[in-house]
């Protein structure tokens, strides 16, 4: 087998679309983030239509805090950037660097996740506010739970990819498979602003 | 080889000016999400002009997630922005008819 190793001489600009592969996954997964946005797009048109349905449990405006939540974007905003930080690594041919990078991104991504678990934990002891309470109740659970699995998938997927690739260093091989999980955990961020603006914060709004 | 390390070089300072945009990125989407949380803390404005004024900040950034840290912007995304357009105009349909369906 031939050694796709990267070295300063052989590395090309964009080595997550030097080969064939890389570039048949980078494609298919925005095939897929297209469809992920239909998915999302129907919870969130369920949500707007049962969020006032609250079957006389409590509301949005009772429920949500604006301090959890500010600090949970700031969290998987941050690890936006930070995967960002490790893709500009993956081009330098840094592979070390990329790793550190990834791991802070996992981290924040772990904060975020636990954030939410601390959330929900909230609302069905305090406010006995769960996914049976009202309409309301399963359509936040079902859009921002749905949400808290993709978080959950993807940290598997981080995980599942640093200790595989942990030896190997990198190359053409693997450059993509880094790529499109950053290109996915964006998407994550991307969902998220749309969660914290049409849920939390109109949410309060009312 | 020594051409290719040269190129290499370029490419580094390339992919530097690059990171420089996406830190400028992510300083104005820290900004936005701040605007956004203060609209709604402080209760400075009616409902009315909050929400559309929100849904434009999310949509800003969401914009700049595409473009600078997806890369969207780049050469070669033409496909990559077929499909997720193609998605999102799925994406607006569905919302659009989930809530015209209890608009009455």
């Amino acid at each position: 087998m031939a050694d796709h190793s990267l070295t300063p001489e052989n590395m090309p600009q964009h080595p997550e679309k030097a080969t064939l592969e890389g570039k048949n996954k980078f494609l298919g997964l925005w095939f897929f983030l297209g469809g992920e946005t239909v998915l999302f797009a129907s919870l969130f048109g369920t949500y707007l239509a049962l969020k006032n349905s609250t079957a006389g449990g409590p509301s949005s405006q009772e429920l949500f805090g604006l301090e959890l939540v500010f600090l949970m974007t700031m969290l998987l905003l941050t690890s936006s950037l930070t995967s960002v930080y490790a893709m500009y690594h993956m081009k330098n041919n840094n592979f070390k660097k990329m790793m550190l990078w990834l791991g802070i991104t996992g981290l924040l991504g772990v904060g975020f996740l636990g954030c939410e678990i601390y959330e929900f934990y909230h609302y069905i002891h305090s406010f006995e506010f769960t996914f049976r309470s009202s309409a309301f109740g399963s359509a936040f659970y079902t859009l921002v739970g749905f949400h808290g699995g993709h978080v959950l998938f993807g940290l598997c997927w981080l995980s599942a990819l640093m200790i595989r690739n942990a030896k190997r260093g990198l190359n053409l091989y693997n450059a993509p498979k880094f790529n499109t999980f950053s290109l996915y955990w964006h998407f994550i961020d991307v969902v998220w602003v749309f969660i914290f603006t049409v849920v939390y914060l109109m949410g309060k709004v009312g | 080889m020594a051409e290719n390390t040269k190129s290499n070089e370029f490419h580094k300072q390339q992919s530097k000016e690059e990171m420089k945009k996406q830190l400028i990125t992510f300083a104005l989407m820290i900004i936005f999400t701040i605007l956004a949380f203060l609209i709604v803390g402080t209760e400075m404005m009616s409902k009315m002009v909050a929400i559309p004024l929100l849904l434009v900040l999310a949509l800003i950034q969401v914009g700049f997630q595409f473009y600078y840290f997806m890369h969207l912007k780049d050469k070669g995304h033409g496909m990559a922005a077929v499909m997720i357009y193609g998605g999102v105009w799925a994406a607006f349909l569905t919302v659009m008819a989930l809530t015209l369906v209890i608009w009455w």
